[in-house]
């Protein structure tokens, strides 16, 4: 068979070229153990899963984070967290709108004295942004803008995988260590991590000598996030620890929020659920995508074999 | 062959009136009825019919999208995401069109190297692969003006780089930049632009498709032989149903392998950093186009000296659009009479060479030029402590392991203040991306010269007599039951 010949080196070369994208100097991101519900060819989204990463959007991220490509009926369309047969239209969804109210947000026009009153919101608002404008943001965060998070696991490598890597890789609480020291004759107050005990992070192994990582005041360690710490590491920069600095914290310590469906809010579980949300955000069409393929190519395969058998009774009297 | 008789009879009253005024359907009729097809065409030759499904498919989903779009800085960005959000199957129709320009140049790819191979640029063809080479420099404009629309930080730091390029001509470069891009800098001018170029130029595209067909059904088909057709009745088959229903068949496979992509992998051929607004003042770590161009950013980049009075960014460019270039001239540059490389031993080796070549080129183009090829074999790194002495830089190297740390930091206490000592791990030198960018950009231009050479010396193998000899000669059993075509 010529063809697939054909479409095999063509898928060869595609594979090499979306390989190579892959390069940059953090830590390889995993995602959880037995991997995403909602990958592979007939994945979908775990909706109790995307409920309780609402709830975490809601009570951790959304105080810094805006999510301004989405509306709160997006909530309760069809394949949505909230989505109920009864509604057809999320509009009218009683829980949509009650999810929609708990927030105040601007009017989008002036009452008649010429001024923008507040309101709660209907399912027809966009999330409400933390920060009116991005300077506002960026004073509130120490010079750091909070990427708004409607395509987050779109616009990074690996996606939810990052997501969920990045929430849950932090060094331990116990790792930090304050410490003062005399130079130039000055006193200087550091927060240093002490790598070789960050066994999380695997590749920084103790026999590379004592190895301690200066946190810039405001700035927090992460060996999945994008960057280079060498200029902060005072161990053997040859080795210096895969990663880089971002402006947030450490967010979802055990029982941050309380899920309202009763499951034990760890770590792991709130950055689960949180990755799973920002997923199906960034995607929310995944699942009809999925089903629209499978009935596309259940017909691409029947019309293949029909054109098949057409070709070879064509051809069967031509020599060729 | 345009030549060939036409067999077209007007059956009803209205076709003959119509017959005699505008022969529409006589001219259909002799160019996708009845027009005569080498009957020994294989696989490689069904890419032609493919690539009309793909123009036709872009077309489609690109007109639909264009009335959904906003071509402005502030609303470009949310306007792509509401295609995929709040219009009804915008999702379909946008990762069609993301994903059919991916697959337009992988079958337009393929179709070259089949002419390559088969020698679809010779004699009398010449003028109908220079108007293939003009649909694809076409094509990569296009889809360089539609890779700026989603205004992502990949689409305004691609286009940055390469109206960059045409900033590198002398004299009047500075003039072409500041007039593709309507200003000073990319802005709300150049997405528009953009946006009405790339709606533009499909159309023009469609018109130089027209174009290449006529200069097809003039000479007719290669073949794999690369022997011109000499008995219509022997050595042909209309092209319906015989070609119709190949090629149908083709695209079908095609159409599986597109879904594929289009539904469960549609964002695998692009890159994330395409999803974060465009941001002029954060530039990507690594800015890469998409992977159809990937061999040509690997030529730009591979050019690192200045050669007399051209800087290297010049005569990257100038390597670049000359790699383009060669094409155009390659009807000249093949010295051989012989159209396939089946018959030609020497040179068809080199044709693997320089498809090999291709490739690697590609995957240079997404590395980063200064990475080891092979990581294995680059050594560790050493420990530099850099300082002064009175002034003057200084440095001390030292390798080993931990020790060497040691020793490094133990010097840096021994110096004096106000030496500036800093420590650095220098990665050894290797073999990087950039070297190897370098070779295979020579290898690339090589093969359009050994073509040249080759086609000298060659001692090329026995040619079959006719398309319908070669046909049966495969098949020597068989002869017997060789049913010329109906």
């Amino acid at each position: 068979m010529k063809t697939f010949r054909i479409l095999a080196a063509g898928l060869v070369g595609l594979a090499f070229a979306g390989l190579a994208h892959a390069a940059g100097g953090s830590k390889h991101p995993h995602g959880p153990e037995a991997g995403w519900p909602f990958e592979g060819f007939t994945g979908q989204y775990d909706k109790a899963s995307v409920q309780r990463g609402y709830q975490v959007y809601k009570q951790v991220c959304a105080s810094c984070h805006g999510m301004k490509l989405l509306s709160y009926r997006n909530l309760g369309e069809p394949d949505g967290p909230f989505y109920d047969p009864a509604f057809p239209n999320p509009n009218d969804n009683p829980f949509v709108k009650a999810l929609a109210a708990e927030n105040e947000v601007m009017n989008a026009t002036p009452n008649d004295a010429g001024e923008f009153e507040f309101r709660p919101a209907v399912p027809a608002d966009r999330f409400r942004s933390p920060f009116p404008n991005d300077a506002v943001a960026r004073a509130a965060n120490g010079g750091a803008l909070p990427p708004d998070l409607s395509v987050i696991v779109k616009a990074r490598h690996y996606g939810a995988d990052y997501i969920y890597s990045l929430m849950t890789g932090y060094p331990d609480f116990s790792l930090y260590e304050d410490r003062i020291i005399e130079e130039n004759g000055e006193t200087i107050y550091q927060t240093v991590i002490d790598m070789a005990k960050f066994e999380k992070l695997g590749s920084y192994k103790p026999d590379h000598g004592p190895a301690h990582m200066i946190q810039p005041t405001g700035q927090y360690y992460n060996p999945y996030m994008a960057g280079d710490a060498t200029p902060n590491f005072l161990g053997d920069p040859r080795h210096t620890p895969p990663g880089g600095f971002l402006a947030m914290g450490p967010q979802l310590p055990d029982g941050r929020v309380e899920y309202t469906d009763g499951t034990e809010a760890t770590t792991s579980q709130m950055a689960y659920d949180v990755a799973q949300f920002l997923a199906w955000s960034a995607e929310p069409k995944l699942e009809a995508r999925k089903r629209t393929g499978l009935a596309t190519m259940v017909f691409l395969l029947v019309l293949t074999t029909l054109l098949w058998f057409s070709y070879k009774q064509i051809w069967r009297k031509v020599e060729h | 062959m345009s030549g060939h008789e036409s067999k077209y009879t007007p059956n009803s009253a209205f076709e003959r009136w119509l017959d005699t005024r505008l022969p529409i359907i006589r001219f259909a009729n002799d160019t996708i009825i009845t027009f005569p097809t080498p009957k020994n065409l294989n696989y490689w030759y069904v890419f032609g019919g493919i690539l009309a499904v793909c123009l036709a498919i872009q077309i489609i989903t690109g007109v639909i999208l264009a009335m959904h779009y906003e071509a402005s800085v502030d609303g470009a960005f949310a306007s792509v995401e509401r295609i995929m959000r709040d219009v009804p199957y915008g999702w379909l129709l946008r990762y069609i069109h993301a994903n059919g320009a991916s697959m337009f140049f992988l079958a337009v790819y393929l179709h070259m190297f089949r002419g390559l191979y088969y020698g679809s640029y010779k004699a009398p063809r010449e003028v109908l692969w220079i108007i293939g080479c003009v649909i694809y420099l076409l094509m990569m404009a296009t889809a360089f003006l539609g890779y700026m629309l989603p205004w992502g930080q990949m689409s305004y730091h691609g286009s940055n780089v390469i109206t960059g390029l045409f900033g590198a001509i002398p004299l009047v470069g500075e003039s072409i930049q500041i007039w593709l891009m309507g200003g000073p800098s990319i802005g709300n001018q150049t997405l528009q632009r953009f946006f009405s170029l790339h709606y533009l130029l499909p159309f023009m595209i469609a018109g130089a498709v027209i174009l290449h067909i006529w200069a097809l059904h003039v000479p007719g088909n290669t073949n794999p032989t690369g022997v011109e057709v000499k008995d219509v009745e022997k050595d042909t088959v209309p092209f319906h149903p015989y070609y119709t229903v190949k090629d149908a068949f083709a695209i079908a496979i095609f159409l599986i392998m597109f879904a594929v992509f289009v539904f469960y992998a549609p964002g695998v051929l692009g890159h994330a950093d395409n999803y974060i607004e465009a941001n002029a003042l954060v530039t990507p770590a690594h800015i890469v186009p998409e992977w159809y161009l990937l061999p040509f950013y690997a030529i730009l980049r591979a050019i690192t000296f200045d050669l007399g009075p051209i800087d290297a960014k010049l005569l990257g460019v100038i390597f670049m659009f000359a790699a383009i270039a060669v094409l155009f001239l390659l009807p000249w540059l093949d010295t051989s009479k012989v159209k396939s490389m089946r018959y030609r031993p020497v040179a068809r080796q080199f044709f693997f060479g320089f498809v090999v070549v291709c490739f690697l080129l590609g995957w240079c183009g997404a590395a980063n030029p200064d990475a080891a090829v092979i990581p294995a074999l680059q050594g560790e790194p050493s420990l530099v402590v850099n300082y002064t002495v009175d002034g003057a830089p200084a440095s001390a190297t030292y390798r080993g392991g931990a020790e060497a740390f040691e020793q490094a930091k133990a010097f840096m206490a021994s110096l004096p203040e106000g030496t500036n000592a800093s420590l650095a791990a220098v990665p050894a030198p290797t073999f990087a991306f950039r070297h190897l960018s370098l070779i295979l950009t020579f290898l690339y231009f090589g093969y359009f010269a050994a073509l040249f050479f080759i086609g000298l010396t060659e001692k090329p193998k026995a040619l079959p007599e006719s398309i319908h000899k070669s046909v049966l000669k495969r098949k020597p059993k068989e002869m017997g039951n060789a049913v010329p075509a109906e």
